[in-house]
C-alpha cells in the first residue's frame, strides 16, 4: 500500500521524480495550511478533554485522599483513645489496689497507733521522776543545832539524830535509786513501740507516696487523653509513630510465629498421614497436609480464646464483656482443649520418630545397606520432639497478643500507604495531563513548522512581522471564540472546582491570545 | 473483627474451591517391563537397582507393577511382582519390603526366553494402568528394544497411549550396532515413533544415575 503510493507521487509527472515529490509537497503545504485552524483546533480540542479529564480524575482522587487521610486520623485517634483508656483503667486498677493493700486496714493501723500512744503516755506519766520532799524535822534539827555544844544531853541528841540521819538517807537513797531503776526499765519497755510505730508512719508514708506517684502518673494519662480527644497534631503524630512501630515489631514478632508454626507442621504431617492416609487429596494438599494445618490452626484459636477470656487481648468483645463466670468457663474449657490437643502432638511426634525410623530402614534395605542399630542417643530427638510437640500449641498461644497489635495497627498503616498511593496517582494524573497539552503544543508547532512558506508568505500579505510564537493559535479571534464556547459548555464547573490555580489550560492560553491582540 | 471474618471467608473460599478440584488424581502407576531374553536377562541385577530407586521413590497410594517380557508378553501370568501401595506409610513400607523379596527370589532364578515380546507386554501395562485408575501413567521398558516375535504372533495393532510416559531404560547396544550404528538409532526411532504415533510421550533414560527424570 505505502509503495504504491510512493509510486504514485513519484509519478505525477511521469519520467521526473523529483519534480513529482516537489509538486506533492507544495500541493500537500497547501492543503494543510487550508487545514490548519481545523487541525489546531482539533488538537486543542483533544488535549483540553484529556488534560481537564486527568485534572478532574486527579482533583477526584485528591478528594478521596482526603477523605481516606480524616478516616486514617479519626482511626488513628479511636486507637489512640482506646489504648489510652485501657493504661488508665490499668492505672486505676493498680491506685485501687494499692488502697486496698495499703489502706484497707488504715482504721486498725490508727487504732494500733492510738494504743501504742496511749501506752506510751502511760508508761511516760508513770516513768516520771518525783524529787523526793526535804523531811519538814529538818528545821527543828536546825534550831537545836543552834544550841551550844558545851551540853552534852544536846550533844547526844544531836549525834542521835546524825545518825538517824545517816540512816535515813541510805533508805531515802536505796528507794530513789529502786524507783529510777523502774523508771529506766519501763523507759527501755517504751523502745519497741516508739519503733514499732515509727515502722507504721513509714509503711504509711510508703503507701501515700506510692499513691501520690500513681496519681501523677494518671494526671499525664489524662492530658495524653485530653490531647487524643481534642485531636491535637501532636497526639496524631505520636500515635502515627506509635502505630508505625506497632506495625514492624508485631509483623516481626509474627514472623517468628510462623516460623514455630511451620516447624510444627513439620513436626505432624507425616504421622497425620498414618492417621487420615497419606493418599487422599484436596486440590493440590495432601489431606494429612491439611489435617495438621487445622490442628495447628485449632490450636492458635484456642489459643485466641484463652487470650481473649484472660481479657489480655480484645479481639472478640463479647468474651471481654461476659460475666466472670462464664468467661471462666471458657477459659477452662479452652485451656482444656488446648491442652488435649498438644498431648496429641506430642503422641504424633512420638509417632513421626517411629515412622521416619521405619522409612530410613527401608531406605537402607533399598541401598543394600545393612539397616543400622539404635544407638542410645537415639531417644533424645523423639523426646526432643514430643516436648516440642507438646510446648508450641502453648507458645502459639501468645501468638494473639501481636496479632491483635498487627491487626489494630495495620488498619492505621494501610490507610497511610493507601493515601500515598492515592496522592501519588493524583500526581501522575496530573502529570500525564501537562504531558499531553505540551505534546498538543508540539505538534502544532510541529504542523506549523512543515507549513512555514504559506505562513510567512500570510505574514507577508498582512504586512505584519512574523511573530515570534507562531503555533499559538489563541491569537485567532475566530478559534478564541470556538474555545471558549466550548470551555463554557464543558468544563467551567471544573474549573471553578480547581483550587490549585496552576492550570496551563487553553482558558489561559485563549485570555492571553486575547490580551494580545488588544 | 471485620478483618477476622473476611480471612475467614477467604479461607473457607479456599477450601470450598479446593474441594472442587478432588476430581484431580495424583496417584502415579509404574509398569516396569524387564526383557528376560537371550543376553539381555544378564541386565536384570542393574534392572534391581532401579526397581529399588522406584519403591523409595513411590508414595501411598502409588501403584508399581513389574513384568517380564519373554515370548508372548501379553499375559497377567508374566507379572512378577504388583502392589497398590497403602495409605498408611508404615503398611506401605511393609508392601515394599515384601516387593523387594519377590524381585529378588526372581532374579536369583530367571531364565532367557527365546523371544521377545515388547508390544505384547506394552499392551498388558496399558491395560493393567488405565484399569487401575492412576494419575499419571508411567510405563518403564527395560530392553535392548530388539523386538522378536515368535511366529504366528501379531503386534502391529493401534494402541491408546495418550496419558502414558513409556521410557525406555538401559537400551544396549548389540554386536551389529557397533558395526552399524544406525541400526540402534533405527529401533529407538521405531518405537518413538510407535508411542507418539499413539499420542504417548516417549523418553530414553541410557544414564541410570539420572533417574529422577522418569517423572518429570
Amino acid at each position: 500500500m505505502f509503495l504504491l503510493m510512493k509510486e504514485a507521487i513519484l509519478n505525477i509527472i511521469p519520467g521526473s521524480p523529483v519534480l513529482s515529490a516537489l509538486i506533492f509537497i507544495i500541493v500537500l503545504d497547501i492543503v494543510l495550511y487550508m487545514a490548519r485552524k481545523p487541525v489546531h483546533r482539533g488538537i486543542k480540542s483533544i488535549s483540553f478533554i484529556l488534560k481537564n479529564a486527568m485534572r478532574i480524575t486527579s482533583h477526584s482522587v485528591l478528594l478521596a485522599e482526603n477523605q481516606l487521610q480524616k478516616r486514617n486520623r479519626d482511626v488513628l485517634l479511636a486507637a489512640g483513645i482506646d489504648a489510652t483508656e485501657r493504661l488508665m483503667e490499668r492505672e486505676f486498677r493498680r491506685v485501687e489496689e494499692t488502697l486496698k493493700r495499703d489502706l484497707e486496714g488504715y482504721p486498725a493501723i490508727q487504732r494500733n497507733m492510738a494504743e501504742l500512744i496511749a501506752k506510751i503516755d502511760e508508761d511516760y506519766r508513770i516513768s516520771t521522776e518525783v524529787p523526793p520532799s526535804p523531811p519538814e524535822w529538818v528545821k527543828v534539827v536546825q534550831s537545836v543545832s543552834i544550841i551550844p555544844a558545851s551540853d552534852t544531853m544536846v550533844a547526844r541528841m544531836l549525834g542521835e539524830i546524825r545518825s538517824t540521819l545517816i540512816q535515813q538517807e541510805k533508805n531515802a537513797l536505796s528507794t530513789y535509786r529502786e524507783s529510777t531503776s523502774k523508771r529506766h526499765s519501763m523507759l527501755r519497755k517504751m523502745m519497741p513501740y516508739w519503733r514499732k510505730l515509727s515502722e507504721t508512719l513509714a509503711h504509711v508514708d510508703a503507701s501515700i507516696s506510692g499513691i501520690l506517684k500513681r496519681s501523677s502518673h494518671i494526671d499525664r494519662q489524662i492530658q495524653d487523653f485530653e490531647d487524643i480527644r481534642k485531636g491535637s497534631e501532636k497526639a496524631v503524630r505520636t500515635l502515627s509513630s506509635s502505630s508505625m512501630t506497632q506495625f514492624t515489631i508485631s509483623g516481626l514478632v509474627l514472623l517468628i510465629a510462623l516460623g514455630g508454626a511451620m516447624v510444627n507442621f513439620n513436626l505432624i504431617a507425616l504421622p497425620m498421614s498414618e492417621m487420615v492416609g497419606g493418599a487422599s487429596f484436596i486440590g493440590p494438599f495432601k489431606v494429612s497436609s491439611i489435617s495438621a494445618m487445622v490442628i495447628i490452626l485449632v490450636e492458635s484459636a484456642m489459643g485466641l480464646f484463652l487470650m481473649e477470656s484472660f481479657r489480655i487481648t480484645r479481639l472478640f468483645p463479647i468474651i471481654a464483656s461476659m460475666d466472670d463466670k462464664l468467661r471462666r468457663r471458657i477459659m477452662v474449657a479452652a485451656f482444656i482443649l488446648l491442652f488435649v490437643l498438644a498431648s496429641v502432638e506430642s503422641s504424633l511426634a512420638f509417632m513421626r520418630d517411629r515412622i521416619a525410623a521405619d522409612i530410613q530402614s527401608l531406605r537402607s534395605a533399598l541401598t543394600g545397606l545393612e539397616p543400622q542399630e539404635p544407638t542410645q542417643a537415639s531417644w533424645i530427638p523423639m523426646v526432643g520432639q514430643m516436648v516440642m510437640g507438646f510446648i508450641l500449641p502453648f507458645a502459639l498461644m501468645f501468638v494473639a497478643i501481636p496479632l491483635e497489635s498487627f491487626i489494630h495497627s495495620s488498619r492505621t498503616v494501610l490507610g497511610v500507604v493507601l493515601a500515598w498511593l492515592l496522592r501519588a496517582f493524583a500526581y501522575l494524573l496530573r502529570l500525564f495531563g501537562n504531558i499531553v497539552k505540551s505534546f498538543a503544543d508540539f505538534v502544532m508547532a510541529a504542523y506549523d513548522l512543515f507549513i512555514f512558506p504559506p505562513l510567512w508568505l500570510e505574514d507577508l500579505v498582512k504586512g505584519n512581522k512574523v511573530e515570534s510564537d507562531n503555533s499559538d493559535i489563541g491569537s485567532d479571534p475566530e478559534v478564541i471564540k470556538d474555545v471558549i464556547t466550548f470551555k463554557d459548555e464543558n468544563s467551567v464547573s471544573a474549573e471553578k472546582n480547581d483550587e490549585d490555580g496552576d492550570d496551563t489550560g487553553v482558558f489561559e492560553t485563549v485570555k492571553k491570545g486575547k490580551n494580545d491582540k488588544k | 473483627m471485620k478483618k477476622i471474618s473476611h480471612a475467614f471467608l477467604l479461607f473457607s473460599l479456599f477450601m470450598l474451591t479446593s474441594c472442587f478440584q478432588t476430581a484431580q488424581n495424583h496417584t502415579r502407576g509404574v509398569y516396569m517391563l524387564l526383557d528376560t531374553s537371550g543376553t539381555y536377562a544378564e541386565e536384570i541385577q542393574k534392572a534391581q537397582s532401579i526397581i529399588n530407586y522406584l519403591l523409595g521413590t513411590l508414595q501411598p497410594g502409588d501403584t508399581m507393577v513389574v513384568a517380564r517380557i519373554d515370548s508372548g508378553s501379553f499375559s497377567e501370568k508374566d507379572i512378577v511382582a504388583k502392589a497398590t501401595f497403602d495409605s498408611r506409610p508404615s503398611v506401605a513400607n511393609k508392601q515394599k519390603r515384601v516387593f523387594l523379596q519377590t524381585i529378588q527370589d526372581f532374579a536369583s532364578t530367571v531364565k532367557g526366553s527365546k523371544y521377545t515380546d515388547i508390544s505384547g507386554g506394552l499392551l498388558q501395562g496399558v491395560e493393567f494402568l488405565n484399569e487401575k485408575g492412576v494419575g499419571k501413567k508411567v510405563i518403564l521398558i527395560y530392553s535392548d528394544l530388539q523386538e522378536e516375535l515368535p511366529k504366528g504372533h501379531v503386534r502391529d495393532f493401534p494402541m491408546e497411549l495418550s496419558g502414558f510416559v513409556v521410557v525406555a531404560l538401559n537400551v544396549t547396544k548389540l554386536r551389529g550396532d557397533i558395526k552399524d550404528p544406525k541400526q540402534y538409532l533405527d529401533r529407538i526411532e521405531y518405537w518413538r515413533d510407535k508411542v507418539e504415533s499413539n499420542r504417548g510421550e516417549w523418553k530414553v533414560i541410557n544414564d541410570l544415575d539420572r533417574l529422577e527424570s522418569i517423572f518429570e
